[in-house]
């Protein structure tokens, strides 16, 4: 089933065009009242697609950055349901860009996937991103999202064998994720080598649009991605400036339009 | 008994899909999949092979000091005034207790794979001082993860491993014990996953660590079955052992759970009480959710946040459990109680001075629920007690209680 979200996402990443920037937004950072207008300034920055993270107390998959950065939003009392809110908020104010939440597994299984699926399509999300959820596990909560109208985001790793990277994308709708490195979300200074053989190998698995994410931060390593992928995630490092900015959702916004070329 | 016999792994094939019943699973990021793909293959395969095992039963046999013997505790069974008290003696095994079942199998596992370099997280440190053991026997070096709450509770066990020669890295965040150094280990060994084994401490995690920390682990049980057929004469009417993540209980169970007459009494963290909320009574007030991999029970919040745990003892302060306990829970094959901190330390005294043995704190957990139980029980049953480790490493933490008034005067010895 081709959902609607998918078909969002697919038309926002469009091959052979600029390699669209997808910046990472946490939900309740740095407060629960800014994330709508974090959202919006990301889009008023140049973003071409949006993701959503719902914080969890045990993010395996995360450095030090986005660590912190749900530690506090979760103190400050953000739940799937607040976070959900934020995005509905964010599109009664005119949010036009797709958006994928990203969230680890168990929260979403205590809200119960299907009901997850179905609150966040009508909350205006149009896709699911599971970070601890590989492919051979994803059949229940891929299921969920098809039914709803949510793109399913597969991840592939650089560490990824040919047989698990066919598994991955014959799992995913909207775009593939595809991971730059081999261990956690963290902002570096380059783009690891792995990073564009990864590239290539899910462009000849796959038609989908493909997008790279961990450790990018700079807008040389997005521009540098042209011809190879579809999109490109910036999470820690937008993470790292709003933390110092005296006005966070103005931040979002400056480091956007920077790392978009605006 | 044969060399192979003394210490050899016991043979069950890994569960389909690394289920047992609705639970376990693989629920991690996909960098590590692949990893997991190829420790699944290699384990089942090492411990079927004859070499490994004669090796790996030597080495249990000549340097780890197996088989631990199982001893009748005659002062406790008086005390108690019911069923008899026998010990499962793990903590007279090399590093006190039985963490180096599983930690020289697979750092011996991991050296067969090629691995040059291990990672593991410990609790109340007795993991981590197991691991480092095995890796200076094994010359592969070592970094163990340890939350900064439990490396001052658990000082002496810091300073071993690194007498050892392991790295001890301070894990600061979340609530700084097992929990969030067994995050910051899978961490690790996301980021090393090419040339690094995660030598992870109990029968929890993604699939096959649940089977293969069980397979490493079961030779107590079976060491115990046959003991208490031949010197108790007859099989237990009650195995009872802490569980935290559970190795050391699914290692005795493992022997006896084909005998469908034998009762399997898993004893959690009470803490302050299970109404406080300051407990780490996973099975006894969790319920099923995702952590560190696996599909098992969860001390959670409504939103599926992983809550914060107390416990006296730090190898069982953590809000997960293993699977199979999760199962053996379901299936109604073992059954779990909860044992509070002064209900524990009053255990510790009691085993000191009627029997001179210190327990470990979560091993006292285990000895205040089989005491409790021996005294409802006739004098012609066996409760065997699975004594998973010394106590050396608690003093300072028993000392402290003590002092605070929670001492042995409260519930007497």
């Amino acid at each position: 089933m081709t959902a609607a979200g998918a078909d969002r996402w697919r038309a926002a990443l469009p091959a052979g065009g600029p390699v669209a920037l997808v910046p990472y937004v946490m939900a309740g950072y740095p407060s629960p009242a800014a994330t709508a207008a974090c959202l919006l300034a990301a889009e008023a920055g140049g973003a071409g697609g949006v993701e959503l993270g719902i914080p969890f107390s045990d993010p395996l998959a995360d450095g030090p950055t986005i660590q912190l950065a749900g530690q506090l939003a979760l103190r400050q009392g953000t739940t799937v349901a607040t976070a959900l809110a934020a995005v509905r908020e964010a599109r009664a104010g005119g949010l036009t860009i797709p958006l994928a939440v990203m969230s680890y597994l168990n929260p979403v299984l205590q809200y119960g996937a299907e009901r997850f699926c179905q609150d966040a399509a009508r909350s205006g999300v149009d896709g699911l991103l599971v970070p601890d959820l590989p492919a051979d596990e994803a059949g229940e909560v891929a299921g969920a999202a098809a039914a709803a109208g949510l793109a399913y985001v597969a991840m592939v790793a650089p560490t990824s064998t040919a047989e698990r990277i066919a598994g991955a994308v014959a799992r995913a709708t909207g775009f593939v994720y595809c991971v730059a490195r081999v261990g956690t979300t963290g902002a570096r200074d380059e783009v690891a080598p792995e990073a564009l053989a990864l590239l290539e190998r899910v462009g000849r698995a796959t038609g989908l649009p493909r997008v790279l994410g961990f450790g990018l931060s700079r807008r040389d390593h997005v521009t540098g991605l042209r011809g190879r992928a579809e999109g490109a995630v910036v999470a820690s490092a937008l993470l790292d400036r709003v933390a110092v900015a005296p006005d966070p959702v103005r931040a979002v916004r400056e480091v956007v339009a920077e790392l978009a070329g605006r | 008994m044969t060399e192979v016999e003394a210490g050899a792994p016991v043979l069950v094939p890994p569960p389909p899909r690394g289920r047992f019943g609705a639970f376990g699973g693989q629920f991690v990021p996909e960098t590590v999949m692949p990893a997991l793909d190829e420790l699944a293959a290699a384990a089942p395969a090492a411990l079927a092979d004859p070499g490994f095992q004669a090796e790996l039963g030597r080495l249990l046999r000549t340097y780890a000091g197996r088989p631990t013997p199982t001893y009748f505790a005659e002062r406790l069974t008086a005390h108690h005034g019911g069923a008899q008290l026998w010990l499962k003696r793990e903590d007279l095994l090399h590093t006190g207790a039985h963490k180096l079942n599983n930690a020289l199998g697979q750092v011996f596992l991991a050296r067969r794979m090629g691995k040059r370099r291990i990672v593991a997280e410990t609790g109340a440190g007795q993991h981590g001082v197991a691991t480092a053991t095995a890796c200076a026997r094994f010359d592969l070096p070592c970094v163990v993860y340890m939350g900064v709450e439990d490396m001052e509770r658990q000082a002496m066990n810091v300073s071993r491993m690194r007498l050892l020669g392991a790295t001890v890295e301070p894990v600061a965040s979340g609530s700084a014990t097992l929990k969030d150094a067994t995050s910051a280990a899978i961490r690790d060994w996301t980021t090393h996953v090419a040339d690094t084994h995660y030598v992870i401490g109990s029968v929890v995690g993604p699939h096959p660590y649940p089977w293969l920390v069980r397979t490493l682990q079961a030779v107590i049980g079976v060491e115990a079955r046959r003991q208490m057929l031949a010197e108790a004469g007859g099989l237990p009417h009650t195995v009872v052992a802490c569980v935290g993540g559970g190795s050391n209980a699914i290692g005795i169970f493992a022997g006896f759970l084909s005998d469908g007459g034998v009762r399997l009494l898993g004893v959690e963290a009470g803490g302050l009480g299970l109404a406080s909320g300051h407990h780490a009574a996973t099975l006894g007030a969790g319920r099923p959710g995702v952590l560190h991999g696996a599909l098992s029970f969860l001390l959670q919040d409504a939103d599926g946040q992983v809550q914060p745990t107390h416990s006296i003892s730090a190898g069982l302060d953590y809000p997960g459990v293993g699977p199979e306990h999760s199962q053996l829970k379901a299936s109604g094959r073992a059954s779990y109680t909860a044992v509070e901190d002064r209900q524990a330390l009053a255990a510790f005294h009691r085993c000191a001075r009627l029997e001179g043995l210190l327990p470990a704190l979560e091993t006292a957990h285990a000895l205040a629920a089989a005491g409790e139980l021996a005294g409802t029980l006739p004098a012609d049953a066996r409760v065997l007690v699975s004594f998973s480790g010394r106590g050396d490493k608690d003093l300072d933490t028993v000392l402290a209680a003590d002092a605070a008034g929670a001492g042995p005067d409260r519930e007497g010895a």
